[in-house]
C-alpha cells in the first residue's frame, strides 16, 4: 500500500471489482485499451487510496473515455485539454490521486502546449499516455507519432512529418518521470503505473497501445514473441541493463553514447554493463534510454526516469502557508481596510 | 510673495498630467487625487498611457498621462475636457491640447520646449511662440532647472534629481488648487518613508514647486473646490480590476469555497491576475497558465474539484476560452469568466475601451450554450458585480460572464468600504456526504439546478463532461428526446435566475419623452447628461442595464411607458439588436461610437436634444 501524506487511506480492503463502473466498455473488440483498464482497475486496490481519492481526467478520443468505465470521480473534458482541466483539479485539491487518461493526438496535438507545461510546472498528476500512432475515434488519421512514411487516411503517400519521441518530449520539457510499457502486459502495466502514484510529481506513463482497426501491429516489431526477447530491454532500478534470449547483451555508455554489447564478447564482462538508477536527477542517460529503439537498439520499457524534485502543489502550498503567516491581511475585511482609507463624517 | 490671487470656488474640476512615459505622471496623479480624497472631495481618475513600454523619448507614441476628476457633488466619470492641463514636453501638450477646455490653465516645462523635443512632437515652431497658446492662461515654468537649482544641497545623483521634477509640478497644481502642501508632503512620505533620501529630495521638490508657484505672478486664479457631501463611512480609492479581484475573494470567504485563479496576462486585464497573486495569505490559490485556454480548462478542473473559480481575460482571449465555456455549461459547474472589453475585432485597440463583446458573449459559443451575463457599470461597483456574478454562479450552478472594460478596469473611484458581513449570503448547493440518492443531474424543482458533489466526498462518486447526459443519472447519450430535455433545461435553469436578480431601476421619472438605456461601463456618461438635462425639465430618464442575460422581470414595462427609445453603446448596435429580439414591438432609437472613446456628456446631450427636437418638429 503507497503511503502519500496528504491521501486518505482506505479503511477497508478494495479489490478490482470495487472500480468497475456500471457502464458498457464501448472499445472495438482486442483493442489494447481493455488490458490498460484491467490494469488501472488490478493496481487501484494495491495502491490502496479510498475509492473517493481517486480522480481520472480525460480530454477526447478513444482514451478518453477511460473515466467512464473506471467507479471513481471522473471527468471527461474537450479536445486536448486534460492537461489542463487536471491541473486545476489537482491544484485545487492536493487530497486526490490524480489520473489522465490521453491519447498521442489528445495530448501532442492539439493538447501538446498543455501537456508540455503540464509536465514543466511538476504537478503530482499521473499521466497514462495512450500511444497507437494513429487518430483512433476520427477514423485514421496521422499523428504526432505516426512514423514518417506512415500511410493513413490523410496521408495516402506516406506523412511527411517528423514524428514526436514522447520519451524525449516529456524529458525535454523537464519531465521528472517517464516509464513505458506495452499494453500487452498487464502486470508490468499496473508495476509501473505503481511507481508513477509513487512519484512526486507529473508522472508519463507512454503505453505503446495497439489500435486493432487503425494501427494494427503498429509495434509488431518489438512486441511480437519472435522478436521481443532481442527488442525489449526491461529496466529495473539499480539492476545491470541486460536484455536478450540468454540474457547476454547489454547497454554500455561509450564516449558520450550507449552502445549494445555481448557479454562474453571482445572482452566484455557483466560488470561493464550500465546498472538502471531511475532516480538520478541528471536526465542524461535516461535521455538516451528513452531515445533507444530498434533495430540498432532494443527499446527501453519500464521507469526510465523518477527523479526528485519539488512538485508545484507542494511549494504553492508552502507559499499559501508562508503568507498566511506573515501577512496581516488575514481575511476580505482586513483587505479592504488595507492601504490609505479614511473616514467621512 | 505675490499678488492676492483671486479663488474661484467650482463644483467640479478635471486636471491632467501628461509626460513622456517615464515623467511619473502616474504617480503624481495618484498622489493629486489622493489629495483630494482626503480633502472630502469625490473623484474619478483615468490613466492614458501607451501601449508601448518605453516608447521613443519625446514623440506623441510615448505621451502618457492621468486625468482626475474631482468634485463637491458626486462624481460619475474622469471627466471629458480639462480645465487643468500638466505638459512637460511638447509631445504631451500636442496630443492633449483637443482634450484641454478654452480658457484652461495649462501648466508647463519650459525648458523642455526648445530644440529637438518640438520637432519631434510634430510641431514646426514652438508653441511658446507661435501664439497657438493664446487662448489658455499658460504658466510657463522652467520646471527642469528650478527642481535641479532646489537640489543643489543634497547629495544625489543628477539623473535622479531631474526625475523628481512631476514633484515640482505637483506642488504648483497643489498650490493651484489651494490645497495644503503639508498633506501632501504626508503622501509623499507614505510613497517614500522607507527610503529617507529619496522622500527628502521628493519633498524638497514638491515644497519648491509649491512656493513658486505662490510667487508667480502669472497665476492670477486659484481653485477651491469644496467637500462633496458624501455618506458617512470609511472611504478608499480602487480601480475597476482591483476591485474586480477583491469581489471575487469576498464571494470566496462568504461562500465558504477556496478560491482558484486560471488566468493568462492580457491588457487590460491583466491587473485582476497580478491583484489575486498578491493574497495568498487569504488561501487564493491562482495559476499563470500557458494560455488563455489553459486559463479556464484549469478554472473548471479546480471548479469540479470543489474550488470557487474564476477566469480573467479580455476580447480575444475570451474568444479563445469559447469551447470551454461549453464545457462548463455542459457539466453545469460554477464559473465566473472576467471580461475586460478593449477595442476589436483580433488584437484591435488593446489599451482602448469597447463594449464590442456583447454578443460574443451571449452567444459565442457552438450548441445552444445560455450562460448569465452581468456587467459592472463604475470602477468601484466591479466589486460589488465580481461578488454577485459569483454568488449567481455558485447559487446557480453555471458559469457567469461579468463584463467590464479597459476604462473601468484602469479608472478608479472612491468605493465606501462594505463589511463583508453586510454582504448577501452565498449558499452553494453542495451535495452532502453519502446523500441519498445522489444523482449528477438530479435538480432542485424551483431553480433546475443541480448538485456540487466535490470529489473526495464519501459516496458521491461520479462522472462528468462535455458529451450530452441524461437527465438525472447523468449518464452519456444521444437519446433525441433527452437531449432536447437537457437544452430546454439548461436554458430554463438560467431564465429562472430572473427571480434572483433586482429589478431594473429607472433615474428619473417612469414614464416620460426619451427613455436613454445603456449598460456596462457607459453609466457615468449616461447618468451625469440624463441627470443635467432633467435639471433642465426635460423628460428624459435612464434605464442602466447590468443585468443582461437574463433581463430583469420589468424590462418590457419600463420600455413601454416612453415615447422613445434611445439606445448607447460603444459598439455598432449589439444591446438594441438584442433588445430587438426581446422586445420586438418597441421602436428603438440607437448612438453608437467606436472610437476607443468613452461618451462624452456634451456629446450626448446634443444627441438627447437632437432627438427630442424630431419630436417638436414631427
Amino acid at each position: 500500500m503507497l503511503e502519500k501524506k496528504r491521501i486518505d487511506k482506505s479503511p477497508v480492503e478494495l479489490t478490482k471489482k470495487d472500480f468497475v463502473s456500471d457502464q458498457m466498455v464501448k472499445w472495438c473488440p482486442a483493442c489494447g485499451n481493455h488490458a490498460i483498464l484491467t490494469a488501472v482497475q488490478k493496481v487501484f486496490p494495491e495502491i490502496g487510496y479510498k475509492k473517493e481519492n481517486f480522480c481520472l481526467v480525460s480530454g477526447i478520443g478513444c482514451s478518453s473515455r477511460f473515466p467512464y468505465y473506471v467507479d471513481t470521480y471522473g471527468f471527461h473534458g474537450i479536445h486536448g485539454r486534460a492537461a489542463a482541466i487536471a491541473s486545476g483539479v489537482k491544484i485545487a485539491n492536493t487530497e486526490l490521486s490524480l489520473w489522465v487518461a490521453t491519447g498521442d493526438g489528445d495530448s501532442m496535438a492539439i493538447g501538446g502546449n498543455h501537456f508540455i507545461h503540464l509536465i514543466r510546472r511538476n504537478i503530482d498528476i499521473n499521466i497514462l499516455l495512450f500511444n497507437n500512432q494513429v487518430y483512433g475515434l476520427t477514423k485514421g488519421q496521422y499523428s504526432p507519432t505516426t512514423p514518417r512514411g506512415g500511410i493513413t487516411k490523410t496521408s495516402p503517400q506516406g506523412t511527411i512529418e517528423h514524428p514526436f519521441n514522447p520519451a524525449g518530449l516529456v524529458m525535454g520539457s523537464q519531465g521528472t518521470f517517464f516509464a513505458r510499457v506495452l499494453d500487452n502486459n498487464v502486470k508490468m502495466m499496473s508495476d509501473v503505473m505503481y511507481e508513477a502514484a509513487k512519484h512526486d510529481g507529473t508522472s508519463v506513463v507512454e503505453i505503446l497501445q495497439n489500435c486493432v482497426i487503425y494501427s494494427d501491429q503498429a509495434f509488431a516489431n518489438i512486441a511480437s514473441k519472435e522478436v521481443r526477447d532481442e527488442a525489449q530491454l526491461r529496466l529495473e532500478h539499480e539492476k545491470p541493463m541486460i536484455f536478450g534470449k540468454n540474457m547476454d547483451k547489454g547497454i554500455v555508455l561509450s564516449g558520450n553514447k550507449l552502445r549494445v554489447v555481448t557479454i562474453g564478447e571482445n572482452g566484455v564482462k557483466e560488470e561493464d554493463i550500465l546498472i538502471h538508477d531511475q532516480y538520478k536527477k541528471d536526465p542524461g542517460i535516461h535521455r538516451m534510454l528513452g531515445r533507444m529503439h530498434p533495430p540498432k537498439y532494443p527499446i527501453a520499457l519500464g521507469v526510465i526516469r523518477s527523479a526528485p524534485f519539488n512538485t508545484y502543489d507542494r511549494l504553492m502550498s508552502e507559499q499559501i502557508e508562508t503568507a498566511q503567516k506573515s501577512s496581516s491581511i488575514k481575511c476580505v475585511d482586513d483587505l479592504l481596510n488595507s492601504g490609505d482609507t479614511w473616514e467621512i463624517e | 510673495m505675490s499678488k492676492n490671487a483671486n479663488v474661484v470656488e467650482l463644483e467640479d474640476v478635471v486636471v491632467k498630467f501628461v509626460g513622456d512615459s517615464g515623467d511619473g505622471m502616474q504617480l503624481t496623479g495618484t498622489l493629486f487625487s489622493e489629495l483630494a480624497a482626503f480633502g472630502g472631495n469625490d473623484l474619478a481618475t483615468f490613466p492614458d498611457f501607451p501601449a508601448e513600454i518605453r516608447a521613443p523619448h519625446n514623440t506623441i507614441a510615448g505621451v502618457s498621462g492621468f486625468q482626475i476628476h474631482v468634485g463637491k457633488r458626486k462624481i460619475y466619470t474622469p471627466g471629458d475636457m480639462c480645465d487643468i492641463l500638466v505638459a512637460m514636453n511638447p509631445a504631451s501638450l500636442k496630443a492633449n491640447l483637443k482634450w484641454v477646455k478654452y480658457g484652461a490653465t495649462i501648466v508647463l516645462d519650459e525648458n523642455n520646449f526648445e530644440g529637438k523635443a518640438i520637432t519631434k512632437a510634430g510641431y514646426q515652431e514652438n508653441p511658446l511662440e507661435d501664439g497657438s497658446l493664446r487662448d489658455y492662461n499658460v504658466v510657463s515654468a522652467p520646471i527642469t532647472d528650478l527642481t535641479k537649482d532646489s537640489l543643489k544641497n543634497q547629495e544625489i545623483d543628477k539623473k535622479f534629481a531631474v526625475r523628481t521634477k512631476n514633484m515640482f509640478a505637483l506642488g504648483i497644481v497643489v498650490y493651484l488648487f489651494n490645497q495644503d502642501v503639508k498633506r501632501a508632503v504626508k503622501l509623499v512620505e507614505r510613497k517614500f518613508g522607507k527610503k529617507p533620501e529619496i522622500f527628502e529630495a521628493n519633498k524638497t521638490v514638491l515644497t519648491a514647486g509649491y512656493k513658486y508657484a505662490k510667487s508667480l505672478e502669472t497665476i492670477q486664479t486659484i481653485y477651491k473646490v469644496d467637500a462633496a457631501p458624501m455618506e458617512k463611512g470609511r472611504y478608499r480609492n480602487i480601480t475597476g480590476n482591483v476591485a474586480t479581484a477583491w469581489g471575487l475573494l469576498a464571494a470566496s470567504e462568504k461562500s465558504g469555497r477556496p478560491f482558484f485563479l486560471g488566468s493568462y496576462p492580457i491588457t487590460p486585464a491583466t491587473e485582476i491576475l497580478m491583484e489575486l497573486s498578491i493574497h495568498k495569505s487569504l488561501g487564493a490559490k491562482v495559476f499563470q497558465a500557458e494560455d488563455e485556454i489553459a486559463g479556464i480548462c484549469s478554472a473548471i478542473g479546480a471548479s469540479f474539484a470543489g474550488s470557487f473559480a474564476a477566469t480573467t481575460t479580455s476580447g480575444p482571449g475570451l474568444s479563445l476560452k469559447s469551447e470551454a465555456i461549453g464545457l462548463a455549461v455542459m457539466t453545469e459547474l460554477p464559473l465566473v469568466i472576467v471580461n475586460v472589453q478593449r477595442g476589436g475585432p483580433s488584437t484591435g485597440l488593446p489599451t482602448k475601451s469597447e463594449q464590442s463583446d456583447l454578443l460574443q458573449s451571449l452567444y459565442g459559443r457552438n450548441g445552444e450554450c445560455p450562460v448569465i451575463v452581468i456587467a459592472a457599470s463604475s470602477p468601484a461597483n466591479c466589486f460589488y458585480y465580481a461578488y454577485l456574478a459569483s454568488k449567481l454562479s455558485m447559487e446557480h450552478m453555471t458559469p457567469v460572464i461579468m463584463l467590464t472594460d479597459g476604462y473601468l478596469g484602469l479608472g478608479s473611484e472612491l468605493l465606501k468600504i462594505p463589511k463583508v458581513k453586510d454582504l448577501p449570503k452565498i449558499k452553494p448547493p453542495l451535495a452532502k456526504p453519502n446523500e441519498p440518492d445522489y444523482k449528477p443531474y438530479k435538480r432542485d424543482e424551483n431553480t433546475l439546478v443541480r448538485k456540487w458533489a466535490i470529489p473526495g466526498t464519501d459516496g458521491l462518486r461520479h462522472r462528468v463532461g462535455g458529451l450530452e447526459k441524461t437527465n438525472i443519472d447523468g449518464n452519456v447519450s444521444t437519446d433525441p428526446l433527452n437531449h432536447q430535455l437537457m437544452v430546454k433545461l439548461r436554458e430554463e435553469k438560467v431564465k429562472r435566475v430572473q427571480d434572483f436578480i433586482p429589478e431594473q431601476n429607472v433615474v428619473g421619472e417612469e414614464s416620460g419623452d426619451l427613455l436613454v438605456i445603456g449598460w456596462g461601463g457607459t453609466e457615468g456618461a449616461l447618468i451625469s447628461t440624463v441627470k443635467r438635462m432633467q435639471e433642465e425639465n426635460y423628460k428624459i430618464s435612464l434605464a442602466h442595464f447590468n443585468y443582461i442575460m437574463p433581463l430583469p422581470k420589468n424590462t418590457k414595462k419600463i420600455l413601454s411607458n416612453f415615447k422613445k427609445i434611445l439606445v448607447c453603446e460603444l459598439n455598432m448596435g449589439q444591446f438594441v439588436n438584442y433588445l430587438k429580439i426581446n422586445f420586438p414591438e418597441f421602436h428603438y432609437h440607437q448612438y453608437n461610437k467606436v472610437q476607443g472613446l468613452p461618451f462624452h456628456v456634451n456629446e450626448l446631450t446634443e444627441v438627447f436634444k437632437n432627438i427630442l427636437e424630431e419630436d417638436k418638429n414631427a
